[in-house]
């Protein structure tokens, strides 16, 4: 099997976190490699759309993202009941894993293209489209009633986030431009992907290294959950490619994608709408454990199970 | 320049990140003519704050204005923030150079 060569940078920042390195990368580093990883995701995902009539997609849509909701509600009772977690913790995690993780749906894509296994291009549109619903349905797990939630604040903070801004934004100029008409981008924006994925990697192993003291708060239980949500998460996902024909390669994406859980996004957003709950349990479980274990052991078991279960719905 | 320097408070602020917007539209509301921002960094009840990456970034606000707007305003941090986010804030005696632009 081929090996994807990001993933060492990622190691490699992980040792580097470990040792007590004093490799630090600048935060306005971190911020303009995010920046240019949502903007390129978003352009390649649009150019791709505009191969295809968007209401050939309306079907699939709808069964993904009904299909997503699963992943918020389950988890939410598991950590409630199994984990004797409180309300507002659960609900919080819940919207975490639900959400997803553009990083991690990167390197399953370049895990792909390594070994040339083709994708359909409107995977972007689901990474899109997965972001934001569990964050909702996290924050009615944790309220009640509706008329507690602070629902505007939330909207505001979901819709005006930088993630989505640059997806979608990202996404409209490439759908527009088409092509062709990104060629004069194609240097920048996707000659350099890998090497600017590379670099984030680096400092997402140094971020992980600094997290691994929230982990002692969060206990046995949510350090298991954190990677067996993403194994059940991920054969949803293939099942789900498979009711919807999905490749090989399609199948391995959404997987990801219902497997990882979002560290950018939610976060923000949990903070603002659920701020009883204590962050450290959610980022360490999703950063600390969940996003290692998807980019290192992961995205290969969801390829195998794509391969294996190809057709059985 | 004047010689006599008048008294103001200073009141600082240092609260997670993700608040700055917030706290921003509190302080014009609550009756400050102006704050400044600063990027922060610091260990405290929260854990370690290191600024890495934006969950775990710190923010301190400066604000210079009469007792009565920082009790104010200090109050209502104190009802609204306290509770479940890491925010402290402190007063302290500043002499300032041009009081009319701060009431």
């Amino acid at each position: 099997m081929s090996f994807e060569p990001v993933i060492l940078f990622f190691a490699l920042g992980l040792v580097a976190g470990w040792v007590r390195s004093d490799l630090k990368l600048p935060a306005f580093l971190y911020e303009s490699l995010s920046i240019f990883l949502l903007l390129a995701i978003g352009l390649k995902g649009g150019v791709e759309l505009a191969k295809y009539p968007l209401h050939d997609l309306i079907g699939a849509i709808v069964v993904v993202l009904a299909a997503a909701m699963l992943i918020p509600l389950a988890a939410f009772l598991v950590l409630k009941r199994g984990g004797k977690l409180g309300r507002f913790d659960a609900a919080s995690i819940a919207a975490h894993y639900g959400s997803v993780s553009v990083v991690t749906f990167a390197v399953a894509a370049s895990f792909l293209a390594s070994l040339d296994v083709a994708v359909e291009g409107y995977m972007v549109a689901f990474l899109v489209l997965l972001e934001f619903p569990a964050l909702m349905i996290g924050v009615v797990l944790a309220r009640r009633s509706s008329s507690e939630a602070q629902w505007g604040r939330l909207l505001h903070e979901v819709f005006s986030g930088k993630s989505i801004v640059l997806l979608v934004g990202g996404l409209f100029i490439g759908w527009i431009a088409g092509p062709d008409g990104i060629k004069p981008l194609d240097r920048l924006f996707f000659d350099l992907f890998k090497g600017v994925l590379a670099f984030f990697l680096l400092e997402m192993g140094l971020v992980v290294a600094s997290r691994f003291g929230d982990l002692r708060r969060a206990g046995p239980f949510l350090i298991g959950f954190a990677m067996a949500m993403p194994l059940a998460a991920g054969l949803l996902g293939i099942l789900t490619a498979n009711l919807i024909d999905l490749s090989i390669g399609g199948a391995t994406l959404l997987a990801t994608l219902y497997a990882s859980a979002s560290y950018i996004a939610a976060p923000a957003a949990m903070r603002v709408a659920v701020p009883e709950a204590n962050p450290a349990l959610s980022i360490g479980a999703a950063l600390g454990i969940t996003f290692p274990f998807n980019v290192l052991i992961g995205i290969p078991i969801y390829y195998g199970l794509a391969v294996r279960l190809q057709g059985v719905l | 320049m004047k010689a006599i320097t008048p008294h103001r408070k200073l009141l600082s602020i240092v609260c997670e990140a993700c608040l700055e917007s917030r706290v921003a539209h509190d302080l014009g509301a609550l009756g400050a003519s102006g704050y400044t921002v600063i990027d922060a960094r610091g260990q405290g009840a929260h854990g370690t704050r290191d600024g890495i990456w934006p969950p775990s970034a710190n923010v301190r606000f400066e604000v210079i204005c009469d007792m009565a707007t920082a009790e104010v305003i200090s109050t209502y941090l104190h009802d609204n923030y306290y509770q479940h986010y890491g925010m402290i804030s402190y007063l302290s005696d500043v002499q300032v150079l041009r009081p009319e632009k701060f009431f």
